[in-house]
């Protein structure tokens, strides 16, 4: 039986081994912040991080992964919103239908833990998680506006 | 059968094309409370009476604002509420928004209209009777006070949701008299605010819905649980007008989480099991064998070749026509004739298609996400076999629309596997592959356009003859026009407030050989003008260099008696700096059209380096008429070009053997972080006229970028996708 840390509690899962991590973490976890977008690895929909490092769930097995290594969730990545990439996300009102952002939000998140002052070049390289909606450059100022400090709102 | 909107008749039948069940409804804009009739408010048995069909007010003051279009991203749930609350005059820091149920919708005589959510209608075709209802209901809640202190409504004041009445000095709030304003008859007569004087629609207001999208909290209908809940993974024969040949359920029984194998139509299988994943992974493992059907053979090369046969058909649909086309360019001097294409294209929503269905046997509920509560209720009730009146549609936030969610095959199919299992709700989920291969595909087509230019370079004839594929003649055939399909010519007609051709020349002809593939089509954001901007708006510019005159200077020549067309295209040229030099190395493409009721153009900045295009700028100018939140139509601008780029650069669904071959997005690319051009947006209401927002910008993406890119290179790309063709 899996045995999982996510968002700091350690939590068995009866479940196939085979399954991708991402829908352990929706079906036998509930915690849906996560999202099925492509279930190839492409989309970014369902990035969670893994011991701090940005990480698409939804083509690792959930065998992949011990208890040892810490998984964060979109819902474990504040107790309320809080994070810096969040408070900077809502100062610029980044999300249209929202359906990636957990996603982006933990790649932008991910991204400042390894580089806090990320160019347009890092950022560019670093966040391709897809967004049809078209928020690319509001999830690019709101980047910046972490880095800086900034989205003191909410 | 559905039949024809006649909105001027206030009665219309709607209609869900997969289902092809109609419910007649009438269409009544009351301002009457359902206090009246006794019914109780749809958010539950506690809530206070409503004020009328679109406002609740809390006793804890907040005002609670019915949205009846569908959020999708767009921010229509924000402008709407925007408006109401203009007119009601409360403190917009109270405010919320709740969908009413299309069921409730049909129990109330249409109290809140239309629910459709599509053609960028969302704002412009709601706007009047939301705001009359924020009007009526600030009235009845000022004429309750009134009432109550005994003195004359009209010499009491609102700011916030307070009332006040200064010449006794009393004062009282929207909460404490709503219950009593449920009882007052509602204003015979309702003067809405010159927008002129609007405080809270026209600001830039944050959207209402942005909290729980950053903290995985906002529930889309993929995300939907239920205690008891089973989970279904669907697969469609992929081969267009295919089906079952044969299928061993037993193959899969004993899979772990397996409950059932549903054969949900001669096309469809679905597989229910505890989760979701296990539903998925037995799916693949179930053995099927397909009957390919009759087109089994289909290429996109024969399809190509059927259009392009179309080009020169003698008989075509005209959609716009004065003077003598073909006689002026038969005699002209000098012709130039070019042949454009565009390819299907998938909606590629980040949600995949989902709904949730519980069947009882006298009741049928689902939960989706869609863009139309009202087709999703005659689509649940056809399938569940049930009169819509025991069937209920909760609509959730959608991940993502752009049309697709328009079409209600995915509720059928959640409620045929409702019905297998009944008592238990099903979540049905398509994979992304499923989602890829059964599209309702952007259209295919291709024009060949040809123009006369005399020796001042003028554009003295234009004949563009389209040939290919009608969206209305699929999904929608009652409305076409005697076998014509007047939206194929989208941005292209003489006089239509939808999107007329910018463009006065002496004489044109504009029609449509139409040439159906067995390809379903449907609506994708920006609909046919996508195409129908390349065609023109590229070939102008290859006018233009063929007359050797600049082409903004050459596209005025022709618009003067079109000014609000003219008004975006010089504020674009304007910021871009269309007469300064191009910065070394960089080209600039202009482009103009009009669409949705809107006028729309965008001028770009590109360069090509070691075989790439990179878009560098984009300046983009946007006239709707009058502006609910310009914030959101900003970001709505803004994202019409990483949806129309995408288009431009990357879209492409190709078919052979009889199926689409892409199936994810390895295969389907769209546009990234990366390639994301700067935008400006410019924002030009000129007031008089509502225009839609959404959608018409989109079209000016890729003809704005393609003559971009022939400044630059010399590359004149007719044949979209650019990723087909090299630079280097």
């Amino acid at each position: 039986m899996p045995r999982l840390t996510v968002n700091g509690q350690v939590r068995d899962v009866e479940v196939d081994p085979d399954t991708p991590l991402l829908w352990v973490i929706r079906e036998q976890l509930g915690l849906t912040g996560t999202k099925f977008g492509c279930g190839i690895a492409m989309c970014g929909a369902c990035t969670v991080h893994i011991d701090g490092v940005p990480t698409r769930s939804c083509a690792l097995p959930v065998s992949g992964v011990d208890a040892a290594q810490k998984i964060v969730t979109i819902e474990g990545l504040s107790p309320d919103g809080s994070h810096p990439v969040q408070r900077a996300w809502l100062a610029l009102d980044v999300p249209q239908c929202g359906y990636c952002q957990s996603g982006m939000i933990m790649a932008a998140a991910g991204l400042l833990e390894q580089n806090p002052k990320p160019s347009d070049a890092d950022i560019n390289s670093e966040i391709t998680n897809i967004c049809r909606c078209g928020t690319y450059n509001k999830v690019r100022a709101a980047i910046h506006l972490a880095a800086d400090g900034g989205g003191k709102a909410g | 059968m559905t039949s024809q909107i006649d909105i001027s008749r206030r009665r219309f039948v709607v209609g869900s094309a997969a289902a092809m069940g109609g419910l007649s409804l009438g269409f009544s804009m009351a301002f009457m409370p359902e206090a009246h009739a006794q019914a109780a408010a749809p958010a539950g048995a506690k809530a206070p009476p409503e004020v009328n069909a679109w406002v609740v007010v809390r006793p804890d003051e907040t005002v609670v604002i019915r949205i009846a279009r569908s959020e999708m991203g767009q921010g229509t749930l924000t402008g709407l509420a925007q408006l109401v609350a203009e007119e009601l005059e409360c403190d917009w820091a109270r405010v919320t928004t709740e969908y009413p149920g299309p069921s409730e919708n049909l129990r109330r005589n249409r109290v809140w209209g239309n629910f459709s959510t599509g053609g960028s209608r969302g704002v412009r075709e709601s706007e009047k009777y939301v705001r009359e209802g924020g009007a009526a209901a600030r009235f009845m809640l000022v004429s309750a006070a009134a009432a109550a202190w005994n003195v004359p409504a009209a010499e009491c004041r609102v700011a916030k949701g307070v009332i006040t009445h200064a010449a006794s000095g009393r004062s009282t709030t929207y909460g404490q008299v709503a219950d009593a304003a449920a009882r007052m008859a509602p204003p015979a007569n309702i003067v809405l605010k010159d927008p002129k004087d609007w405080t809270i629609a026209g600001q830039p207001l944050p959207r209402l819905d942005t909290r729980d999208k950053l903290t995985g909290k906002q529930v889309y209908g993929a995300d939907l649980r239920f205690p008891g809940m089973l989970s279904a993974a669907v697969k469609a024969c992929p081969y267009f007008g295919g089906r079952i040949a044969s299928y061993d359920a037993a193959a899969i029984a004993g899979k772990p989480g397996v409950r059932k194998v549903v054969k949900v139509d001669d096309a469809t299988l679905v597989v229910v099991a505890d989760t979701w994943w296990q539903a998925k992974s037995a799916l693949d493992a179930l053995p099927v064998t397909w009957d390919e059907g009759p087109n089994a053979a289909l290429t996109s090369a024969a399809i190509a070749e059927t259009l392009s046969a179309g080009l020169d058909a003698p008989e075509a649909f005209v959609g716009n026509s004065s003077g003598d086309a073909k006689g002026a360019l038969a005699k002209a001097a000098r012709t130039v004739t070019a042949t454009y294409a565009f390819p299907y294209q998938n909606h590629a929503t980040m949600e995949p298609m989902n709904a949730t269905a519980l069947f009882t046997g006298e009741r049928c509920e689902v939960w989706a996400p869609t863009q139309n509560g009202e087709a999703s209720l005659a689509a649940a009730a056809e399938a569940a076999g049930l009169p819509p009146a025991q069937c209920e549609v909760h609509k959730l936030l959608l991940g993502g629309g752009f049309g697709r969610r328009g079409f209600q095959d995915y509720v059928r199919q959640a409620v045929l596997v409702a019905k297998a299992v009944p008592g238990t709700h099903v979540k049905l989920l398509w994979s992304r592959e499923e989602d890829m291969l059964h599209g309702f595909y952007h259209p295919t087509t291709q024009c060949r356009l040809t123009g006369a230019l005399d020796e001042q370079g003028n554009v003295t004839a234009l004949h563009m003859r389209i040939s290919g594929q009608s969206i209305m003649a699929s999904v929608r055939p009652e409305a076409m026009a005697g076998g014509m399909d007047p939206v194929v010519f989208q941005g292209l007609t003489a006089r239509s407030p939808e999107g007329m051709l910018g463009y006065a020349i002496p004489n044109v002809l504009i029609d449509h050989a139409m040439r159906n593939p067995p390809v379903r089509p449907g609506f994708w954001r920006g609909v046919n003008l996508n195409q129908n901007a390349v065609y023109v708006e590229c070939f102008m510019d290859e006018l233009a260099h063929a007359a050797g005159v600049d082409p903004l200077a050459f596209r005025r020549k022709f618009m003067a008696g079109h000014p609000k067309h003219l008004a975006v295209l010089n504020a674009v040229a304007e910021r871009i700096g269309w007469d300064t030099p191009a910065p070394k190395g960089v080209g600039r493409g202009i482009a103009q059209i009009m669409g949705f009721g809107s006028y729309v153009a965008a001028a770009a900045e590109v360069s090509v380096a070691s075989g790439e295009l990179k878009v560098h700028r984009i300046v983009a100018a946007t006239d709707p008429g009058h502006v609910v939140n310009p914030a959101q139509v900003e970001r709505q601008v803004e994202g019409s070009f990483a949806y129309g780029l995408s288009a431009c650069l990357y879209g492409e669904c190709t078919v052979d053997k009889g199926r689409m071959e892409q199936e994810n997005f390895d295969t389907y690319d769209v546009l990234h972080m990366a390639q994301m051009p700067k935008v400006e947006t410019i924002i030009i209401p000129s007031g008089g006229f509502w225009g839609g927002v959404g959608e018409p910008t989109i079209a000016v993406a890729a003809p704005a970028v393609l003559n971009a890119l022939f400044a630059v290179s010399g590359k004149r790309i007719r044949l979209l996708p650019l990723k087909n063709h090299p630079l280097a």
